[in-house]
């Protein structure tokens, strides 16, 4: 089942309302097993606000004052405002007037509270939009009824109830006690699109201004009574054991408490190092510098990048994998082939380098564990640390800060659980920070994989194409390898495109290793797009064929032919000349498709410049255009990183990157101009965190090919050495 | 005991001497607007002002900062209103946001040097921050637009 089917589908299917000790009115979806009616007496409304079954989502005061719990985190990509955007359109509320909390982990709540999968709007739009009208209707009926007055010539607008004839008005305020006491009625009619006051408006982001003066709470931010700091030296070879060390040199660093091992859960293996807890981070960084550790590293490979690319390269070469999918026959028309084309794509491993470097803080108090901090799936770390520590989940308290950069890295709970750990032995809540190094050289990263790519042309048609993908399955991190294989194969690819190439068959060849793997902003969306898109233009080019015009001619979906009408027209594709340095390429991720031209051209000296890069997104319906965009645009900046810069490297079972001098960032001198559209439709909403990313890299090397019919099938290459 | 002087206010603070400034302001004073992003004067997270000159706080010494001017963001504007805080703002710049107080302390003293930045201006002056979300286009946007908005205000 999708995430959207899900959310909507679920458990919380009803919709309730609850007077607060005839404070407030709140409402959210209540977790129905036992068929309550639909009105709470005051016990069960206390009962359900202090967390037994009702989510609260939206509570409105005596004061008329609004607080929406945000159940999701904001990492950069606009949820906190855009939850807030949502409701003020139904609910008829100033949206720059509601007060915006995050919620606890709490999955029988919520549901998923996993930051992922670009799932905050498209898994609960819907049932946010029926809340907040459900709740204007109700406040019209109870306003209504005091009046003494039909509700159809009642209406709502900026937190206050109107009577049209009259001219009486009420504040929401003034009327959730006597809404509280009503039925909520089971279908409001819900706006029209066209009528929109708030959605699909460019409107301010409501966290910017907490972004631009200091006030805003990252996780590294959060303080506590008595907080102290703790850093940790951690195992350079990823695994391996403390054999010893000796904490006599920084045991003397003034400020500098306590120094002892610890061991952190990562998924289902353990990780060791030495904590170093002080009154300052900085005093703890230097403890850290002070110590000497032995490490036992037995039983560890000492891998190599060299080496990992090579086994992936000649699994390749032997092995069929694990079908994921096949249809026709592709091996048969292959095999009988002349002339097919074979070739592997490479893209390599990386780190996921949030600007706010991994932190948490626990407080540990003897039956339970309190926690703050940059996390993305507050349930998930509820779940993990009460497994891990033997805590009941309701004993394990999850609070969401808002996020420097989350990118896939922050939805693991192995520092939330390490720093429970450390709070658990100093018997105090600490922060416990990930210095730079330690989060470009522990990882998790995104895997490295490579993928064997066959296709067979014949008169200018695509007869059978075949993809073979060796790569770390990131499944396997979190369950066991049940034989099955990744269900992520795929992930990028078109759907259409199985309706119309006949031959074709994805498979997973399984390849392991000891690096620990997660999600990397949209995933394996991320590196397949680049494999899959970049081999589609080889397609087209052995089929004498336009490489829009290939993908118009197979992606037979009437939302795909006008994404392509669109990206034809604001890059003006037609009338550009041979061999002018345009690429294209068109990507499905997480609900959304997105299609990239990029132009370039050489650099005097050498080089290439990336001129212009013109995005097109289908994301069905939307909130925000302009938070969108800047999805996209920096989709862009990190796209660029990831094909013509990043890589980590692996030597002797380290890592070889430290810190932003060898693992360096694009900066504002090296960002291609980049021009956003977005097709205004009603279909269901798709993603937008990740989704403007995938195609970037290949509608690159497709535009490099164009221009200096150079082929590039590695990543990252360097833009100056083309 | 260290005596600084931090957005206009004096703090008593028992640190060591070798310590970061980016370290003591956040750990011991308690302002924690500036950011740690790497500590090795790569990424600009850490920007404040020292005597209104851009540095980078985290390998800024604090023995440095005694008997100096240190701005962080929290002291750049009264009313998160410097003309690089309201262009910010419209423009919708930020993000997560993590970079973006290092960002605005950095484009501040381009916009006290040069009233009408150029694109090169800007390149060279915005050069050493980063921003891992990409938010680039659109602080270059905000500069020109703050540079406007410095002009009128000036008026
Ligand atoms: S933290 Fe100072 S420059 Fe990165
Ligand atoms: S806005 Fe996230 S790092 Fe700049």
């Amino acid at each position: 089942m999708s995430v959207q089917e899900k959310e909507n589908i679920s458990r919380r299917g009803f919709l309730k309302l609850a007077g607060i000790a005839g404070s407030a009115l709140c409402l959210g979806l209540y977790v129905s097993e036992k068929a309550e009616a639909s009105v709470l007496n005051e016990a069960q409304a206390t009962a359900a606000i202090e967390g037994v079954e009702l989510a609260a989502w939206i509570i409105i005061n005596t004061d008329g004052k609004v607080t929406l719990i945000s159940h999701r985190a904001e990492m950069g990509q606009g949820v906190y405002h855009s939850i807030a955007q949502i409701i003020a359109e139904e609910l008829e509320v100033d949206l720059y007037k509601v007060d915006i909390q995050f919620a606890q982990g709490d999955e029988k709540k919520f549901g998923s509270q996993l930051t992922g999968g670009s799932s905050t709007i498209r898994g609960s739009y819907k049932n946010l939009l029926k809340l907040s009208a459900t709740a204007r209707q109700v406040l019209i009926q109870a306003a209504a009824n005091r009046w003494n007055v039909p509700a159809a010539e009642c209406y709502a607008a900026l937190g206050h109830v109107h009577h049209k004839p009259s001219g009486k008005s009420a504040h929401y305020g003034e009327l959730v006690a006597d809404a509280a006491k009503l039925t909520a009625p089971a279908n409001v009619k819900l706006k029209a699109r066209a009528d929109y006051k708030v959605i699909t408006k460019p409107l301010h982001r409501r966290d910017s201004p907490l972004k631009t003066n200091g006030e805003a709470i990252f996780g590294i931010d959060k303080r506590l009574p008595g907080l102290q700091f703790a850093v940790v030296e951690r195992n350079p070879r990823l695994r391996g054991k403390v054999k010893s060390f000796d904490a006599t040199a920084a045991l003397k660093v003034p400020g500098v408490t306590k120094v002892f091992k610890v061991v952190m859960g990562v998924w289902t293996t353990d990780r060791e190092g030495v904590a170093v807890v002080a009154n300052s981070t900085w005093a703890a960084m230097q403890g850290k510098k002070a110590l000497k550790v032995e490490w036992d590293d037995t039983g560890f490979e000492h891998i190599s990048t060299a080496e990992i690319f090579t086994r992936q390269r000649e699994l390749l070469k032997t092995s069929e994998g694990l079908p994921l999918r096949t249809q026709g026959d592709p091996n048969g028309v292959i095999a009988g082939s002349a002339d097919k084309l074979d070739v592997v794509y490479e893209t390599p491993y990386q780190s996921h380098s949030c600007m706010e470097p991994v932190n948490c803080i626990a407080h540990f108090q003897g039956d339970k564990v309190e926690i703050w901090g940059p996390v993305q799936a507050p349930n998930w770390i509820q779940d993990y640390v009460s497994k891990k520590m033997g805590l009941a989940p309701e004993k394990v308290i999850v609070n969401m800060t808002f996020l420097g950069g989350g990118f896939g890295r922050k939805a693991m709970p192995d520092y939330p659980h390490e720093a429970a750990v450390i709070s658990k032995e100093i018997g105090a809540p600490v922060q416990v920070v990930w210095t730079r190094e330690d989060d470009a050289t522990q990882g998790p990263y995104r895997p490295g994989i490579s993928y064997r790519c066959e296709g067979v042309v014949e008169n200018g048609a695509i007869s059978a194409l075949k993809f073979r993908m060796a790569g770390q399955n990131n499944d396997h991190w979190r369950s066991p390898d049940n034989g099955r294989p990744n269900r992520s194969t795929s992930e990028g690819f078109l759907k259409p495109y199985y309706d119309s190439i006949k031959n074709l068959s994805f498979s997973d060849v399984p390849f392991k290793t000891p690096i620990p793997t997660s999600f990397w902003r949209s995933v394996y969306a991320s590196t397949n797009g680049f494999a899959y898109e970049s081999f589609l233009d080889e397609i087209a080019h052995k089929a004498g064929k336009d490489p829009l015009a290939l993908r118009r001619e197979y992606l037979k979906d009437e939302r795909l032919q006008k994404l392509i009408d669109k990206m034809e027209a604001v890059s003006g594709w037609k009338s550009r000349r041979k061999n002018q340095g345009f690429g294209a390429a068109i990507t499905e991720c997480f609900g959304s498709t997105v299609g990239h031209i990029v132009k370039v051209s050489k650099k005097t000296g050498g080089g290439i410049h990336i001129d212009k890069v013109w995005v097109v997104v289908d994301c069905g319906w939307y909130v925000n255009p302009d938070i969108i965009k800047a999805q996209v645009e920096g989709s862009v900046v990190m796209g660029l990183g990831a094909a013509t810069i990043h890589e980590i490297t692996f030597k002797d079972g380290m890592v070889e990157q430290r810190n932003f001098y060898d693992y360096k960032m694009p900066r504002i001198t090296d960002i291609p101009l980049t021009e956003v559209h977005i097709i205004d439709n009603d279909a269901d909403a798709g993603g937008m965190g990740e989704p403007g990313l995938p195609a970037f890299a290949p509608a690159l090397t497709n535009a490099i090919f164009d221009l200096t019919g150079k082929r590039i099938r590695k990543l990252p290459f360097d833009l100056n050495a083309v | 005991m260290i005596t600084l002087n931090v957005n206009q206010k004096q703090y008593q603070i028992d640190a060591d001497p070798n310590m970061p400034l980016l370290w003591a302001i956040r750990d011991i004073i308690g302002l924690t607007g500036t950011k740690y992003g790497c500590g090795v004067a790569q990424c600009g997270a850490c920007t404040i002002h020292l005597n209104g000159e851009a540095v980078r706080s985290c390998v800024t010494k604090v023995s440095r900062a005694v008997g100096q001017q240190v701005t962080t963001i929290e002291g750049l504007s009264k009313a998160n209103d410097h003309p690089a805080q309201l262009a910010w703002n419209e423009a919708n710049v930020p993000q997560c946001g993590y970079c973006h107080s290092g960002q605005i302390m950095s484009a501040a003293v381009l916009l006290r040097e040069k009233a009408n930045p150029t694109d090169a201006d800007i390149d060279a002056a915005m050069a050493g921050n980063i921003c891992r979300c990409g938010t680039y286009q659109r602080i270059r946007e905000a500069i020109h637009l703050a540079a406007k908005l410095q002009k009128e205000g000036a008026k």
